[in-house]
Parts: structure tokens; sequence; C-alpha cells
């Protein structure tokens, strides 16, 4: 079995996003940019399905401008045998990325599709579901584990009530959740043999898909900010606030 | 315009998520309700008592039991060939279905809604609720799922609905439920508590976790959350995370024990009324948001706070 992981190129985690002054965006030059992390989350269980022999191939796949390439090296030196970069000139919307996925899909005949439940940028939490829906395929949306059964896929997600066990007929679209695994770091030997491995590079129009934005974003703002309040020095203080506000007796 | 609105259940009863969400529906037109589920018909009466209500269509059958995309998206999609917008909570459930249907109605949703601009004009949080954007559409249907602490809840009694039956789009046969654990709780829900004790990394176990952080949450009447670094730590579970990639709150109080304020937990609580927080590092980056902080050792300010309260 086949397994594509799509991996995206975000501004890292640990970097505080700066809103431009002209309300166009936010600002992304010469910032860090990084591996979504719930895609290194995806990427690392696909390599650990390979190990323990449920998977014979782990193939990575990112849409975005030429420098997502980094990205693909990153989930290459991780362990990842092969990547494929869609070059585009704007941003696709996950609707875009999702179709551009199904055919891509329709190329490698991957048995699972693992993706980040949600990009930390655009936060959408929309491209799994909709690649699912595409293809017609079962979906373990916000996955904590997966365990492949011959022609099953047991997938257990994070629900707002706890957790909750499918079991779906592959092939199936999951999506990771924060405590699937713990992402390895790629080794120095591995990020030079990840130099040699196969990257295949696309552009959007090479498969013959639709991806103008439907969305225009007409405006973006900072919010509201909070103001530091006050220190108090004991407990007793603490308890007076809390008696002013309603809440202790 | 006819908007869709997906009703948030538990099988019995009508989930608050839903009231938040008809109140952003009604700021585009009529409002209309879709209950899918096995053995509904109470929940269909409950639901169309929700003020400014119109139909309640209800899809009773064994393949929506549990609410699978795969079987419920299909029936959602065949509904929108006469309804022009789908609204659903930003609850696990709506984020899980909602694209899906999305995807099978060639529309682009626009997740996460804050405020309803026009009636195809909506603002989002991007980037962890660290900019605001106002994204307009040019799909003639719209997809929305709604983060209900940016909409008042609308009544639940007070509408008169009418309730509905539509045909089963049948079982796509390709996942199956097969269990769910689902911690019972004597507590207010996290997602809709008027007060809530969050504990983080600092409470250093999941004993000391329940013999701290229960107690305090038990004597406010309130709801217990965690950090992500408490979770993954397994101090607490997997539903009690806070932030950018958890639930999102705004109670009235919110009380932060031992969490140092990234900006991914603050992402989930900042829209908090009066934050309150106890750590023992002045310069926690958690007091820039705090309205009331106190500077202490958790381990001995904690249990005097439950004693005084
Ligand atoms: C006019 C316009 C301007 C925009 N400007 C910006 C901007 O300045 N900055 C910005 O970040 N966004 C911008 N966007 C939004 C951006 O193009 C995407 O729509 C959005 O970031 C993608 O959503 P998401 O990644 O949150 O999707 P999600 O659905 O949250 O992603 C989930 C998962 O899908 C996969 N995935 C998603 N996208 C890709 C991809 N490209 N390649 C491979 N896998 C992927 C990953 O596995 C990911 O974890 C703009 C959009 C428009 C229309
Ligand atoms: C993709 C991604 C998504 C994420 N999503 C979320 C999310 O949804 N929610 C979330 O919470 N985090 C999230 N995080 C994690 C986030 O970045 C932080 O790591 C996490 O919030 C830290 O948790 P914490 O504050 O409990 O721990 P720490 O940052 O370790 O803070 C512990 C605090 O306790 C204080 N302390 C220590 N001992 C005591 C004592 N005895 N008494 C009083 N105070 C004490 C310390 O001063 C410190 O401020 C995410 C991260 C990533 C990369």
């Amino acid at each position: 079995m086949k397994i594509v992981v799509p991996v995206k190129r975000v501004l890292d985690y640990n970097v505080k996003p700066r809103v431009k002054a002209d309300g166009t965006g936010v600002d992304l030059a010469n910032v860090k940019m990084s591996m979504n992390p719930f895609d290194e989350i995806a990427v690392e269980e696909a390599i650990r399905l390979k190990e323990k022999g449920a998977a014979t191939e782990v193939v990575v796949v990112s849409i975005g401008e030429p420098k997502a390439a980094d990205t693909l090296r990153t989930a290459l030196a991780m362990g990842a045998d092969r990547a494929v970069l869609i070059t585009a000139d704007q941003p696709v919307e996950p609707l875009g990325v999702a179709k551009l996925l199904a055919k891509v899909v329709e190329e490698e005949q991957p048995g699972l599709v693992i993706l980040g439940k949600q990009a930390i940028d655009g936060d959408n939490n929309q491209t799994g579901q909709m690649l699912a829906g595409l293809l017609g395929w079962a979906q373990g949306t916000f996955a904590s584990k997966v365990e492949i059964d011959g022609e099953t896929a047991n997938v257990t997600r994070e629900v707002d009530g706890g957790l909750e066990t499918v079991a779906l007929t592959l092939p199936a679209i999951v999506t990771t959740d924060l405590r699937l695994n713990e992402p390895r770091y790629a080794s120095l030997p591995n990020i030079m043999k990840a130099k040699s491995k196969p990257m295949a590079t696309k552009t959007a129009a090479d498969y013959g898909v639709d991806v103008a934005p439907r969305l225009t974003i007409t405006h973006v703002a900072e919010p509201g900010k909070r103001q530091a309040g006050v220190k108090v020095g004991s407990v007793d203080e603490l308890v007076e606030k809390l008696k002013a506000l309603g809440v202790a007796k | 315009m006819k908007t869709l609105v997906w009703v948030e259940h538990d099988g019995g009863s009508v989930k608050d998520a839903t009231l938040a969400t008809v109140t952003a529906a009604a700021k585009l037109g009529e409002v209309h309700l879709i209950v899918a589920g096995q053995g509904v018909g109470d929940v269909a009466q409950a639901a169309a008592k929700i003020a400014g209500v119109g139909k309640v269509h209800v899809a009773d059958d064994a393949a929506y039991a549990n609410a699978l995309a795969e079987n419920v998206a299909p029936l959602i999609a065949e509904l929108m060939g006469h309804h022009d917008a789908f609204l659903a909570p930003s609850t696990t459930t709506g984020k899980n279905i909602a694209p899906r249907v999305a995807a099978l109605i060639d529309v682009m949703q626009i997740s996460d809604i804050l405020s309803v601009e026009g009636p195809d004009s909506f603002t989002r949080p991007i980037y962890a609720g660290n900019a605001i954007a106002t994204v307009k559409t040019r799909d003639t249907k719209l997809v929305l799922t709604v983060r209900t602490t940016a909409f008042e809840k609308a009544a639940a009694e007070g509408g008169s609905g009418t309730v509905e039956a539509v045909a089963a789009t049948g079982d796509a046969a390709k996942s199956r439920f097969v269990a769910a654990e689902k911690a019972e709780s004597a507590r207010p829900e996290l997602t809709s508590a008027k007060i809530i004790v969050s504990g983080g990394r600092a409470l250093g176990s999941e004993e000391q976790f329940h013999a701290l952080i229960d107690p305090l949450a038990d004597k406010l009447g309130a709801a217990v959350g965690a950090s992500r670094a408490a979770v993954d730590a397994g101090y607490a579970p997997n539903d009690y995370q806070v932030g950018q990639t958890g639930k999102i709150v705004a109670p009235e109080v919110y009380v932060a024990v031992g969490i140092s304020g990234a900006i991914q937990h603050l992402a989930g609580m900042k829209d908090s009324k009066v934050i309150v927080a106890i750590n023992k590092d002045e310069d926690a980056p958690i007091f820039q948001v705090a309205d009331i902080g106190l500077v202490g050792d958790l381990f001995t300010v904690v249990p005097e706070l439950t004693d005084k309260v």
C-alpha cells in the first residue's frame, strides 16, 4: 500500500504573526517558515506504517511557491521516499488544493492519504474532508490512533466529548491531531540522503484543474487587544476580587 | 436567503452550539434546520421551539445514528438543492461534516465565522486569532462553520417551526462507528460554562491535576480545562484542551493555573470576559492578557484559594 501525505509550508509556529499596516495580510517577508506541525505528524505516521510493514511507499506532495521544495526535502529527510511539488502563482484555497490532490490520488492510487487536521496559518480545517468528499472515500478526522487491519483502517478520533473509534474501508483519508505521535527529527545523514531522493515538479495547470480562488480577502486586521490588568498580592485579595465579580461567595 | 442549520444534539436534546449558529443564520435570512440521527423525534420537536425557526427537516435513519460524514454529507448536499446556505457550529461534528458537503456542491467553505458583514462577506480568525480576515465569496451558495462564542444564543423556546420528515439517502457503507469513550461528568460543559478553571504543565502529574484543579472548579461550579502541554503529558483528557487546535471558550471568568500563555493557548480563551492567572513567574506571557494576576506557587496558592472561596 502506498501512502500520500500532503504537506504545507507555513509560518513557523514559534513566530508571532504580524498584520501588515496596509491591512492586506500577514507579513511573511523574512520570517521563518516551516512544515505545518500537523503535517509533520502526518509524515511521521506514514513512515511508522511503512516501518511496521503496513505500507510500501510514502509520497509527499506540496502545493505552493517553489520554496515549498524545502518543506518537501524535510519530509524526505524524515523518511518519505518521493516528492511531488505543484507550483502555483497565487495562493490555492483548500477546495483547489483538494481538487489537485484528487488528481494526484488518481495517478498514485494510494491506499491512504494522511493530512494535517488544519494548517496553522489559514486555520481552515477543510482540505482532508473535501478530498474525501471529492473521491467518495471514508474519512477519519482528528486522529489520535491509526491501525491498519487488512482492508480496514481503525481510527480513534479526538472529538468534543472525548474519543471515538471508526472503522474505515480502504482507501481512506486520515487527518492528524496532536497526540497521534511525536515526529522524529531528521538526522544529518538523512538530510544528506534526502537531497538525492526524487522530486517531480509540476504546475497546477498540468492537472487541468480550475484552482481560481472563490474568496477574496478584502481586509486583514489585528484583533482587539486586551489590556493587562492588576496583580494582587495575596490569595485574600484574589478572593475579594472574585467576590466582587460574583464568582466567590 | 434560505439557510439550513445543522442541529447538534446528543440524541435527546439540542446542544447550545446550535443556538448560536441559528443567530448567525438569522442574519442571512430564513432559518431551516436539519436534524439527522436515529430516534430523534424529540430532538426535532425541541428544535422546532427555537425562536425564529421555520422548517425543521428530520432525517431519522440508522445511517445517521453517529453522524458519520460519509452518510450525512450526501443528505445535506441534496437539501442544498433548495437552500442557499449551510451553517454548522465549529464543533468537531460540524468541522467533520461541513467541508465534505462543500466539496460535494463545489463551494469553498468559510470556516469559523465571527461575524456576518453581508450576504457574501464574513470575518474569520486566521493565524491562531492573531489576525482577523474579512472574506468575500463569489460562490452562489454558502457553506459556513460558526464560532459559537462570537454569536449570542437564540432563545431555546418561543419558536413554532414545522417538522417535516426527509427521505434518507442511505448508508454509504464506507465507514462504521465502532465505539465512543465519552467522559461522563457532573461539571458544566467546557464550551458553555460560565466559569472555567484550567491547569497547565506546572501541575506535574495527573494526580496533582485532579487534587488541585478539580476541588477549586467544583467549589466555583466551574468546568475544567487544560493546556496542550497538560493533555500531552496525560494529566487531563484530550477533550479538556483549550486553544487554537482545541476548544474555543469565552466564559465570564477563566482561571489559568500554571499555564504560560503561549499564543496557541491564548487563541482559545482570550475572549473570556475576565481572565485570572496564577503563575510563579511574574514575566509569564499570560499576565499580559490577565485582568487579575497572582504571582505565586500554585501548590500553596490553589489549596488556600479553594479553601477561601
Ligand atoms: C486572495 C487570497 C490571499 C491569500 N493570502 C494568504 C496569505 O497571505 N497567507 C496565507 O497563509 N494564506 C493566504 N490565503 C489563503 C491560502 O491560500 C489558503 O486558502 C489557506 O491557507 C489554505 O487553507 P489551510 O491551509 O488553512 O487548509 P487546511 O484545510 O487547514 O489544511 C489542512 C491540511 O491540508 C493539507 N494542505 C493544505 N494546503 C496544502 C498545500 N498547499 N499543499 C499541500 N498540502 C496542503 C495539509 O496536510 C494541511 O495540514 C489567501 C487566499 C486568498 C484567496
Ligand atoms: C501546532 C500546535 C498547536 C498547538 N495547539 C495548542 C492548543 O490548542 N492549546 C494549548 O494550550 N497549546 C497548544 N500548543 C502548545 C503551546 O505552544 C504551548 O506549548 C502550551 O500551551 C504550553 O502549555 P503550558 O502553558 O501548560 O506549559 P508551559 O509553557 O511549560 O508553562 C508552564 C507555566 O507554569 C508556570 N509554573 C511552573 N511551576 C509553577 C508553580 N509551582 N506554580 C505556579 N506556576 C508555575 C511556569 O512559570 C510556566 O509559565 C500548540 C502547539 C503547536 C505547535
